[in-house]
């Protein structure tokens, strides 16, 4: 056999499981994600800040938004991120079953947002307040929507992390994907006084 | 809280509960706020207080308070590349005429109908 | 090297794997190096063959131009928009970052593969799927869109207005696609250089195009999200009816420009910076001196990478923003060519004294320093609101970004190929067919561009389709130098059939090469030609920087990192 094939054979991946810096490799990714979306977000939530502060007939507009679902929405995020810390304990305890149950919780929270999100919308949308009324309704329905697609794509991650934790795999990602859903958080933090309460 | 061996369940580490509610007080104050109808004071308990809440989420929730120092300044570096892209921006976007344009006055669209 | 069978057993299957899962969906780092590599040049041959097009409408208007036939008024503008995305996102991109970031990263700090191997690979999927759907807009019903490759709203918002009603958001897509894939691969190159790097490998004894790609990674990574929002809005002004860019409903069309060139002027550093380390891992390899001023070299390119920041207005001088920003961004954009200038004197400073050897891959480094010099000096006219007001949007900014462009994307692309090959390959280029590669392609650009200076000077604008309706653009002499720059670009392209042949026959037949051809100290130079599936036999340690030639008191002119003292 040519020494090439000998290295063939004996090769085990080296790179995932060097740590140069101190940081898991998957939990600094998961950093640069994050910084990745920041900018992402911000780019948004600037272009409407300054238009919103531009056009002072926004407030207006801003005043048909339902501050009750937002926040309830919001207490709901804080709770599921709350879920996802707790599952992340669990994890490091290596209780694989006690992370997934937590992680469920997480998910339910997070259909537990899209349902009332839903409910806002299809009532907005009943009022004539549609994407097309105002650009304000645009970004409202933008910024959410954008924001909505992280809520689910968290929830089908998590899911498949949870099932993984709940044999005891990979139990390390339940920190990874808690990181994201509080990010997903943090930006909610952030889209609820900038669409809700600044009337 | 059991002791283990990563460093974010050491004894030091604030109750995830108590931080949670914590989070839930400072989001009633957010909510109290515009019921005192003064603007600036609905500008502080509405933004203000979601950098607070933001800031404790990423320090506690995302564990940042027990990360690498250097995490928290990529994430602020991006922060600060969006204000500079909001200090560069805002002006023209603002501006109500620039050379040779200038904003077209918008009417407010009228009051749906309410079914 | 004793092996239990399980691992032997491994290895077997490993060799008899077939042709799809060896060479189309692999995850090795190597494997999608060359793939993007590969996507790179063949999309540079449609681009290539996109500029024959438009600049034979536009040195012999009206006329069938061979290999295509009659190029209509709608067609000009989708192949030079067409041609300005693909030359950037579809090759300078995918060429001197993920190509050779996939290539030269592991192997230059000294790992196996990418820390995440399967991202890699989706990565360039996703790429691939992004110029299929760029090419595939082409053919879409109105055509391919036409709105330039800045997509300006309302041009580009509306098909009332570009009527492209398929082809303005399948380019959205794809470009959209594009950030993606390279969103992946910049996290992965991070990661990877962050973490995986080999013991000892301290973070300045990275070689510097290492450090500038990851640069350029990370001020893309930085400057694309603000472009991702604005790109969702102009998506959603296209297909759904929304009026996000349309004054009229409130929304404003400055911000699209600003949102695009607060992620388009870095970008211009995003494919830069990778080129320039290109560079200067040849020189220092071929002058056999160490590369001047390390430090200096990788704080300018940081400095240039947060410079690149506060440069983006420079582009909407005659746009009406407010003048005093104008001003503002004037002053940016000159301070900006502080830190290149310092970067290219520390170059000529590393030349100075050496014993140059001009092969073909420094042959073309230093092609690259000249070219980019002139690139970079015509961008002070530009960079300064107060000529750019005369010069916007004529041939002259034409010319300048293709002299900063060029040497980015083609001079040090193939300075990277050229220096590189025997790594990939195993074997070595011609040399002869290189060097007429070399001066055929160097002088024939510069008979490209030099007359577009003068053509732009002297007031030609670039995105008239023929300018026989405009007898004061349409004289006699700027006529001529149309037909120069023309001819000079067909002759360009036929040069590049030399390295073609070049290319695919060394890859066969070229001459077998060790492991170090060149003498070189970085890394992947102590893994085999070309080194297998996990890269160095025994994974090397490091114990210096990458850039030890002619240390005094030693026998060789060089000093491998991996060697201990």
């Amino acid at each position: 056999m040519s020494h090439a094939a000998d290295l063939h054979a004996a090769h085990v991946p080296i790179a995932t499981r060097r740590s140069a810096t101190g940081i898991p490799t998957a939990r600094l990714a998961v950093w640069w994600v994050l910084a990745s979306e920041i900018v992402i977000f911000g780019g948004l939530i600037g272009s409407y800040v300054m238009l919103r502060l531009h056009h002072p007939h926004w407030a207006e507009e801003a005043a048909h938004t339902n501050t009750l679902a937002g926040a309830f929405n919001t207490f709901v995020l804080l709770t599921s991120s709350l879920a996802a810390v707790l599952a992340h304990q669990a994890a490091e305890a290596h209780d694989g079953p006690r992370a997934a149950r937590f992680l469920g919780g997480t998910i339910l929270g997070g259909l537990v947002f899209l349902l009332v999100k839903g409910f806002e919308w299809s009532n907005e949308i009943a009022h004539g307040f549609t994407i097309f009324r105002d650009v304000f309704w645009s970004y409202y329905y933008v910024a959410c929507g954008l924001h909505g697609l992280h809520v689910i794509a968290g929830m089908v991650i998590m899911a498949i992390v949870a099932a993984d934790a709940r044999r005891g795999r990979n139990l390390h990602r339940v920190e990874l994907i808690g990181i994201y859903w509080h990010f997903v958080d943090a930006v909610w933090i952030f889209l609820f006084p900038l669409f809700y309460i600044a009337k | 809280m059991s002791s283990h061996d990563h460093a974010a369940t050491t004894p030091g580490h604030p109750s995830y509960v108590r931080i949670y509610l914590v989070l839930l007080a400072l989001l009633g104050v957010s909510l109290l706020g515009p019921t005192l109808e003064i603007p600036l004071v609905t500008l502080i308990t509405a933004f203000g207080i979601a950098v607070v809440k933001a800031t404790m989420v990423a320090a506690y929730f995302m564990h940042l308070n027990i990360e690498e120092r250097y995490v928290w300044y990529i994430l602020l570096l991006m922060l600060g590349f969006m204000l500079v892209m909001f200090a560069g921006i805002a002006p023209d976007v603002m501006l109500p005429a620039g050379q040779n344009w200038l904003h077209l006055p918008i009417e407010p669209p009228a009051p749906p109908a309410h079914p | 090297m004793s092996l239990p069978a399980t691992a032997h057993d491994v290895g077997l299957s490993h060799e008899a794997r077939s042709f799809w899962s060896r060479y189309v969906f692999s995850t090795d780092h190597k494997v999608i190096g060359l793939q993007y590599m590969f996507t790179g040049m063949v999309m540079a041959l449609i681009g290539g063959f996109m500029a024959y097009v438009f600049r034979m409408q536009l040195a012999f208007p009206d006329q069938v131009v061979p290999l295509y036939g009659l190029v209509t008024a709608r067609e000009y503008n989708a192949l030079v928009t067409n041609h300005g995305s693909i030359m950037i996102f579809w090759v300078a991109m995918p060429v001197l970052i993920a190509g050779l970031g996939n290539f030269l990263i592991p192997l230059m700090i000294g790992c196996d593969d990418m820390v995440f191997p399967r991202l890699n690979r989706l990565s360039y999927q996703i790429f691939f799927v992004s110029a299929v759907i760029l090419l595939l807009s082409l053919a879409a019903p109105g055509g391919g869109f036409g709105g330039a490759w800045t997509a300006y709203p309302p041009l580009s918002a509306s098909a009332q207005y570009n009527h492209t009603p398929w082809g303005a958001p399948l380019w959205l897509l794809a470009v959209a696609l594009e950030f993606v894939a390279f969103l992946l691969g910049g996290i992965n190159f991070t990661v990877t250089v962050m973490n995986a790097r080999a013991p000892g490998m301290t973070a300045m004894r990275i070689p510097i195009v290492v450090w500038m790609i990851v640069i350029a990674s990370l001020v893309f990574m930085a400057s694309v999200g603000p472009l991702v929002a604005g790109a969702v809005m102009l998506l959603l002004d296209q297909v759904v009816g929304t009026r996000f860019y349309d004054p009229k409903a409130g929304g404003d069309p400055l911000l699209w420009q600003h949102l695009f060139w607060f992620f388009g002027h870095p970008e211009v550093y995003v494919v830069l910076l990778p080129a320039t380390g290109v560079v200067a891992e040849i020189i220092t390899v071929f002058a056999r001196k160490k590369l001047f001023a390390y430090k200096t070299i990788l704080g300018t390119s940081i400095a240039t990478g947060i410079i690149s920041f506060f440069v983006w207005a420079h582009h909407q001088f005659v746009a009406g923003i407010d003048p005093r920003m104008a001003h503002l961004f004037t002053i940016t954009t000159l301070l900006i060519s502080i830190p290149l200038a310092e970067m290219m004197f520390a170059f000529i400073a590393t030349l100075y004294g050496g014993s140059i050897e001009l092969a073909t891959p420094m042959l073309w480094a230093l092609a690259f320093i000249a070219e980019f010099l002139i690139g970079g000096v015509t961008g002070i006219f530009l960079g300064a609101n107060a000529t750019d007001i005369y010069f916007h949007d004529t041939y002259f900014v034409v010319a300048h970004f293709h002299y900063t462009f060029f040497p980015i994307a083609i001079i040090a692309t193939f300075a990277a190929i050229t220096y590189w090959f025997p790594k990939m390959f195993g074997r070595r280029l011609n040399e002869t067919l290189g060097q007429w590669h070399f001066w055929g392609t160097i002088v024939s650009f510069n008979a490209i561009f030099i007359p577009l200076f003068l053509t732009g000077a002297a007031g030609q604008h670039r995105r008239i389709y023929s300018y026989e309706s405009f007898p004061q653009l349409s004289t006699p002499w700027l006529n001529q130098l149309a037909v120069l720059a023309t001819v000079a670009l067909i002759v360009l392209l036929i040069f590049q059939v030399i390295f073609l042949a070049n290319f695919f026959w060394s890859m066969r037949r070229g001459e077998p090469v060790g492991a170090n051809p060149w003498n070189a100290n970085t890394l992947e130079w102590s893994a085999p030609s070309p080194p297998p599936h996990g890269n160095f036999a025994t994974m090397p340690t490091v114990y210096r920087g990458p850039y030890e030639y002619g240390v005094p008191d030693r026998e060789l002119d060089y000093w491998p990192q991996h060697v201990p003292s």
